[in-house]
């Protein structure tokens, strides 16, 4: 009888072999990246030793490995945007950080581009800004990659809004975008024409000193 | 937003920059530090032990005694550090929060005392992680039953002004209370036992007459039993009638396991005696009898043993019924096989498959009667494979069982599975309430940030009473309150919806804009709420504050401030809403700007500026306080509901 009601169950359990997945695990979170040391990030930034303590502080204690992954990237930046959904804009943010394209973001990189942003001259700004535009990074920003940024912005807003998001709204913000910024019409924005015209208005050129005092 | 995650906040203000570009309005100024402090470590003394941190770790929680300026309460000048007189191991559960968002509960503390710092650190339980919860929860709830049964123990002093119900009632439940009680119980039970006896020594062979074959008692001295019987179906009776004349409940009472047993124990007698002497009934009145076997089980308010065994039996209803359903399996798989392996065998017992049933059983549970026994070969081998597989089907389920009950017995508890789960939905959903608080919180600051902002253009222009000069910096005083982390955190958010030119708002009003955008002719339904502008007197009874930032585009030209109507009636509220738009914020200031030309003929005692917020589906906690405060903003969670004026 016994027998009988083991063959039965032998029959409909799936084998699944989760020994190897843990071992897989336990390596993957052994691997620790500790950055350069304090003296050399100080040379290479336009922080000051304080600042990058206390950025360290934050960032090991939400990534005790040393490392952010794209996961953990955009659940970090979501908890800011309870709304909407900012995992697109999150994920267009970390390629933008992961300069290397290593598919991971390190100590080193995420002082650097804050470094630029919140210490770096207008021009650096501008061009980090490009960057994060030109998805493909072949040097232009058409309209396909600007939609694409124009509407992971606004899908962090959220469904509940006033007025009620309109479905072409991000369409036209990217038309007004090129209107603004395209000055000889050829569909496309190159990093020239785009710090020409960012320079021009009055305020972009504001709101990029917005955050000068963050840390 | 989560502790360690506000660490994060620098990088993503940086990153708002990639919204510069894409975005056509201007953006709103950011919150600017005061005193920007360096981080500095503060040393926190508890009762000898001294623990050091970061400022900003304990700011992190600012609801907290820790984070909140109560702490300085317990500052000590001459050593320049915080003193707590309290117990210095539960504080390392409670710095430990501080640093890593969790709350643990160590399972060796008491949880009485565990609770008592939580309170005073002004810690809610109910953030401890999901690691420590189970258990927190577990010696909490045996700590109240203990707590309950000391109380019960002395609650039996009689409290004065009882009715007679309510005495009599008591005296049924706890025997204890009085002597009366404790006679009438004891009746009771030996009524039942007597009856139990009269109804076994009914059916004896009593001696008989030489010449007579043996009956049994009960037809010999037929008068005597059926005295016994009726008098113990009168005590019966009357103790069930005055047990329904004594219960708080009558209908739950009804309903009640005991009270159905005492019925039926009852029934078949008052049966008996209405139906007639009839030949063909008596067959059935005879059933009926067996019914007063059932009389046993009114043991069972004697005995708190046998009420645990009911219960137990309840509990573990799955076990038993997985122990019936393997048995019938097994019984069938193997009374089939036994039944082909004997067909072939002269004189058989085994006639049939239902036949070879009763031999499966018997020989499953081992009880081997030996009135079915296999003859040919196969049938034995069959037959030893039964018997040894009976052993193991019936040995499994019946461990369980046994611990149910010893579990149960020992802490002789009440359903509490059930009430366990009633606490985790609510304590789920008061987490989720506090996530979304934080969604709400930025909607409800970015009410009050707006209404600063119209205080402070307003101020210049617009001389008013002394009373809206204290209450405005009170109001500047209190949106100071919400910590700077938050202030950022809402400019960032600010800065979104500039980018995007769109707002966010709660999912009520963007039904109602929904709405709205159907309907399209409005203009002055409500005039008078329209040419308020925000300028509105508290003197309005129902402290209400409601909000504008424009007009309506297409009113008349809002010159005339007219008194304030009170007669705005809820079922208005709808329509009214309706009506006030929030249009893009760049307008709102010139708006605001036109009022100077106003009249104000306000007809309240305290002019004011009051911010109204629509209602919005939190938790409505309304702030009655005086006419000069916002709604409390320190609680970021509690927004303020209110209906329309």
């Amino acid at each position: 009888m016994g027998l009988v009601m083991g063959t039965f169950s032998l029959q409909s359990k799936p084998v699944t072999y989760h020994k190897d997945k843990a071992d897989d695990d336990l390596e993957m979170t052994i691997v620790c990246h500790r950055p350069e040391g304090l003296d050399q990030l100080e040379a290479q930034t336009n922080f000051n030793k304080r600042e990058l303590q206390v950025l360290y502080r934050g960032f090991k204690n939400e990534c005790p490995s040393g490392v952010v992954n794209e996961e953990t990237f955009k659940q970090i930046y979501s908890q800011f945007f309870p709304h909407g959904d900012a995992s697109t804009y999150a994920h267009y943010l970390f390629n933008a950080f992961d300069t290397g394209n290593t598919g991971s973001i390190k100590f080193e990189d995420f002082v650097t581009a804050l470094s630029i942003l919140l210490r770096g001259s207008v021009t650096e700004k501008l061009q980090w800004t490009f960057n994060l535009y030109d998805i493909n990074r072949d040097g232009y920003i058409n309209k396909e990659e600007m939609t694409d940024i124009v509407r992971a912005i606004y899908d962090m807003m959220g469904k509940y809004t006033y007025p009620v998001l309109k479905t072409d709204a991000p369409k036209q913000h990217v038309d007004a975008f090129f209107q603004k910024m395209d000055k000889n019409r050829d569909g496309v924005v190159t990093l020239d024409e785009f710090l020409f015209s960012c320079q021009e208005d009055e305020n972009i050129m504001r709101s990029l000193q917005l955050f000068e005092n963050v840390i | 937003m989560a502790a360690g995650v506000a660490a994060w906040l620098p990088f993503a203000r940086a990153a708002a920059i990639g919204w510069m570009p894409v975005a056509n309005l201007p953006m709103p100024v950011a919150p600017t530090e005061k005193n920007k402090r360096q981080d500095e470590l503060i040393v926190l003394n508890v009762s000898g032990r001294r623990f050091q941190t970061w400022r900003n770790t304990l700011d992190r929680y600012p609801d907290t005694l820790l984070g909140s300026s109560e702490k300085e309460f317990f500052y000590n000048e001459d050593t320049k550090e915080y003193f707590f007189d309290r117990d210095p191991d539960v504080f390392r559960s409670v710095l430990n929060f501080y640093r890593t968002g969790k709350l643990h509960y160590p399972r060796y503390e008491c949880i009485s005392s565990y609770d008592e710092e939580l309170a005073f650190f002004g810690i809610v339980p109910e953030i401890i992680g999901d690691c420590c919860y189970e258990e927190y929860k577990d010696r909490k709830r045996e700590n109240a039953e203990r707590l309950m049964d000391d109380q019960e123990d002395n609650k039996d002093a009689k409290l004065p002004n009882m009715t007679f119900r309510e005495t009599m009632w008591r005296a049924f439940e706890n025997p204890h209370t009085s002597t009366m009680a404790l006679v009438f119980y004891y009746v009771t039970g030996f009524f039942i036992a007597v009856s139990v006896i009269t109804n076994v020594v009914e059916t004896v062979p009593c001696g008989s007459a030489p010449n007579m074959k043996e009956v049994p008692c009960g037809e010999r001295y037929t008068v005597a039993f059926f005295c016994m019987d009726t008098a113990c179906v009168m005590i019966f009776t009357v103790e069930y009638l005055m047990r329904l004349f004594a219960a708080p409940n009558r209908y739950r009472f009804m309903r009640s396991v005991m009270s159905i047993i005492d019925v039926v124990a009852i029934l078949p007698y008052y049966i008996g005696l209405v139906m007639t002497d009839n030949e063909d009934v008596s067959g059935a009145f005879v059933t009926l009898r067996v019914f007063r076997v059932f009389r046993i089980f009114k043991f069972s308010r004697h005995s708190q043993g046998l009420r645990i065994l009911g219960y137990t039996l309840k509990s573990c209803a799955s076990e038993l019924g997985f122990l019936l359903f393997s048995l019938t399996m097994a019984i069938i798989i193997f009374a089939t096989v036994m039944f082909y392996a004997e067909k072939g065998s002269t004189s058989s017992k085994f006639t049939s498959i239902p036949a070879s049933f009763w031999y499966t059983i018997v020989t499953m549970t081992t009880l081997g009667y030996g009135d079915m026994v296999p003859k040919t070969i196969a049938g034995k081998i069959f037959g030893s494979i039964c018997s040894l597989s009976g052993v193991l089907v019936i040995a499994l389920p019946v461990p369980v069982i046994v611990s149910n009950f010893s579990r149960i017995y020992h802490q002789n508890q009440r359903a509490d599975k059930r009430r366990a789960q009633k606490v985790q939905k609510a304590r789920l959903a008061r987490i989720r309430l506090s996530k979304t608080g934080s969604s709400s919180a930025f909607l409800h600051s970015k009410r009050n940030g707006l209404f600063n902002e119209a205080l402070e253009l307003t101020q210049l222009p617009y001389k008013m009473n002394l009373s809206d000069q204290g209450s405005t910096e009170d109001e500047k005083r209190l949106s100071k309150s919400t910590s700077l982390i938050e202030s950022q955190h809402h400019h960032l958010l600010h800065c979104l919806e500039k980018t995007t030119n769109h707002e966010f708002v709660d999912e009520q009003y963007y039904q109602q804009s929904y709405l709205e955008a159907g309907l399209q002719n409005y203009p002055s339904r409500s005039p008078s709420l329209s040419s308020q502008d925000g300028v509105t007197g508290s003197c309005c009874t129902r402290r209400s504050k409601k909000q504008h930032h424009t007009p309506l585009p297409n009113a008349t030209a809002p010159a005339h401030m007219q008194p304030l109507k009170h007669t705005h009636t809820h079922p208005q509220g709808l329509q009214e809403l309706s009506t006030i738009h929030i249009q893009p914020l760049s307008t709102s200031r010139s708006s605001l700007n036109m009022r100077v030309d106003e009249p104000a003929p306000l007809n309240c005692q305290s002019s004011q500026i009051t911010t109204a917020i629509i209602s919005i589906p939190t938790p409505p906690v309304t702030t009655p306080e005086g006419d000069a405060h916002l709604p409390a903003a320190p609680t970021l969670q509690n927004v303020v509901k209110v209906s329309a004026l």
